[in-house]
């Protein structure tokens, strides 16, 4: 399958409008939202169903609590705010009463990464996929359009258990043909020389590098790895067999993320070279949020440059 | 209103107390862990709750209309197992097993392990919040349960205690009442000399809670107060309970030091005696 980028769309319209289909199809569904309802469009929900809509105001730790204790009682429940809140604020909250408590709470958290853009490093988490991939029990997708984000959010719903839905602020291009499934990859792009491994708002970057890395004879690989866990540990063994070496590409910090789990993975089944582009280990600053991803060390240039250091190591280029 | 319960009733409360307070002594000094203090101080409240207050039923423990309990100081576990084990949702010879690698008795009340654990708790500031999600499901569903919270009262310290009760007083669930242990104590000492908390009845009525001040230890008190609340429609109901720490025991009552420690053998042995002597030793 090859990507064809579409017009850039919200995520979280996606989530929305997702969100309000799955309540006509379940009258017990219910949604939290945390003061944020209109950024996190969790408000087309509560237009069409207000009973069972529950906007909690600035309490993410006890919006976490009730939604679990609700859920409890045989529903499925969605909850929803800035992933700085859903992941920082309340982790403990998510952590135990939650997902030790086994509440079949969906989690979909907005505004991740450093695309938050001006409102600087308080609000720009860059450690929420970290935090929410080591919870037990706890399912984490990271959608790349709005396509993945509509599949996403139907996905978790139908799946028993919590979950950790991390999505951007800013709208992205369309790169999937919307096929999103739990616990797989997606293959955007074939290559051989080199795999690409990317989640989020990068899964776009990863696209335009291989295009450009395809213009001097190198063919590139592309994985759009939503699924973060459960996932595909297939695909990963199959693209270090091909291709034998990865890149990947992340907005999140390089410390816990996807190119951690990627790096570790490959460590254990089948050693070959991996370099994480992500952001080090700092906090954000206010700014034009892609230019942010540029300052941070995922700029265009950055990613052909690490990908040129894989293919050197790999004798493939001088 | 106190007086029109029948004396055998409270009698028979006090009995099944003085068994659950027997129970936490042997599961504690057995574990060589645990929380005594908490757990002898919300006895009382836990007995008038399990044996006569809520609509449960050990058969048909997953019933829709049970009574949900959320024990929010989940460390009171010790009391909480007696309780339930003495109404019979599990052979009291598990008390045993208490803190045990394997065991369904984990060292706070775990709801995936023993039926009628509603939520599973132990850190603090989240039971109450798990309660309210409870309350506005009945409500919802126009269901006839009502859900009961125990909150500790060093856990009125932490900020989300106060959002869930917020929420609570907020949508006006006039089925939901909480239960404050009200023992004064916690880990380090008392909870008024390392962060008060106090005054803790206008607290709860500036929350728009209909709140009641009580003797936790008096049963014909806790079952008038819980009679009241469920007549109460307007919104939730608290009950400040003041009880004593390590109730019963005369070395352990008004001890901090009994907040996370267990008896050793001897304090075992005298616990024992002392409760065996039942009222004599504490009129």
């Amino acid at each position: 399958m090859s990507a064809v980028l579409g017009k850039p769309e919200s995520l979280r319209d996606a989530y929305g409008k997702a969100l309000v289909t799955l309540g006509e199809k379940d009258p017990e569904l219910v949604v939290f939202d945390a003061d944020l309802s209109g950024s996190t469009r969790t408000i087309l929900f509560g237009q069409k169903f207000p009973d069972r809509f529950f906007n909690v105001g600035v309490m993410e730790q006890t919006m976490m609590t009730m939604a679990a204790g609700i859920a409890l009682q045989g529903r499925t429940v969605f909850a929803s705010t800035f992933a700085v809140f859903a992941a920082g604020q309340a982790y403990n909250a998510v952590r135990q009463s939650i997902c030790y408590n086994k509440a079949n709470v969906k989690i979909v958290a907005t505004h991740g990464g450093l695309l938050v853009g001006a409102d600087g490093g308080t609000h720009q988490i860059v450690e929420d996929i970290g935090l929410m991939r080591g919870l037990p029990g706890m399912t984490v997708i990271v959608p790349s359009d709005a396509p993945t984000t509509r599949a996403a959010t139907f996905a978790v719903s139908e799946r028993y258990g919590p979950a950790y839905v991390r999505l951007t602020r800013e709208n992205l291009p369309t790169v999937t043909d919307g096929s999103f499934q739990i616990g797989k990859a997606a293959e955007l792009r074939s290559g051989s020389d080199l795999t690409i491994v990317a989640v989020g708002s990068l899964v776009v970057r990863a696209l335009e590098v291989a295009e450009e890395l395809s213009k001097v004879g190198v063919s590139a690989r592309v994985l759009d790895f939503a699924s973060v866990k459960p996932f595909d540990a297939p695909a990963l063994l199959r693209a270090a067999r091909d291709t034998g070496a990865l890149l990947v590409l992340e907005e999140h910090t390089v410390l816990t993320g996807v190119g951690a789990l990627v790096a570790s993975t490959l460590s254990e089944n089948y050693p070959v070279p991996v370099r994480r582009v992500g952001v080090p280990d700092l906090f954000g600053e206010s700014g034009e949020p892609w230019a942010l991803l540029d300052r941070y060390g995922m700029s265009k240039e950055r990613i052909v440059e690490e990908a040129w250091e894989l293919l050197k190591g790999r004798g493939k280029v001088e | 209103m106190a007086e029109e319960l029948p004396a055998d009733l409270v009698r028979s409360l006090q009995e099944t107390a003085r068994e659950i307070r027997k129970e936490i002594i042997r599961m504690t000094f057995a574990a060589q862990s645990g929380h005594p203090g908490g757990s002898l101080s919300v006895t009382d409240i836990l007995t008038a709750l399990v044996f006569h207050e809520l609509k449960i039923d050990p058969r048909r423990p997953d019933s829709p209309d049970r009574d949900r309990l959320v024990l929010s100081k989940g460390h009171a576990s010790p009391a909480m197992y007696a309780a339930l084990s003495l109404r019979g949702y599990f052979p009291r010879e598990e008390l045993a097993t208490f803190r045990q690698l394997g065991s369904r008795l984990q060292g706070h009340v775990d709801r995936t392990k023993l039926p009628f654990i509603e939520a599973s708790t132990g850190c603090l500031g989240q039971g109450i919040g798990m309660a309210v999600g409870m309350a506005l499901d009945a409500r919802l569903r126009k269901a006839s349960y009502r859900t009961y919270a125990v909150l500790g009262d060093g856990e009125c310290q932490a900020g989300p205690t106060w959002e869930a009760l917020m929420a609570g007083g907020h949508y006006r669930l006039s089925n939901l009442l909480v239960i404050l242990d009200r023992n004064g104590l916690e880990t380090d000492g008392s909870t008024e000399s390392i962060m008060g908390i106090e005054p803790i009845v206008e607290k709860f009525r500036a929350f728009r809670y209909h709140t009641i001040d009580l003797d936790g230890h008096s049963f014909p008190a806790l079952l008038d107060a819980f009679a009241e609340a469920r007549r109460t429609t307007d919104g939730p109901t608290a009950i400040v309970a003041r009880t004593v720490k390590g109730k019963g025991v005369s070395f352990m009552e008004g001890k901090h030091q009994f907040h996370g420690k267990p008896p050793n053998s001897a304090e075992a042995e005298q616990a024992l005696a002392e409760l065996a002597r039942g009222e004599e030793a504490h009129p």
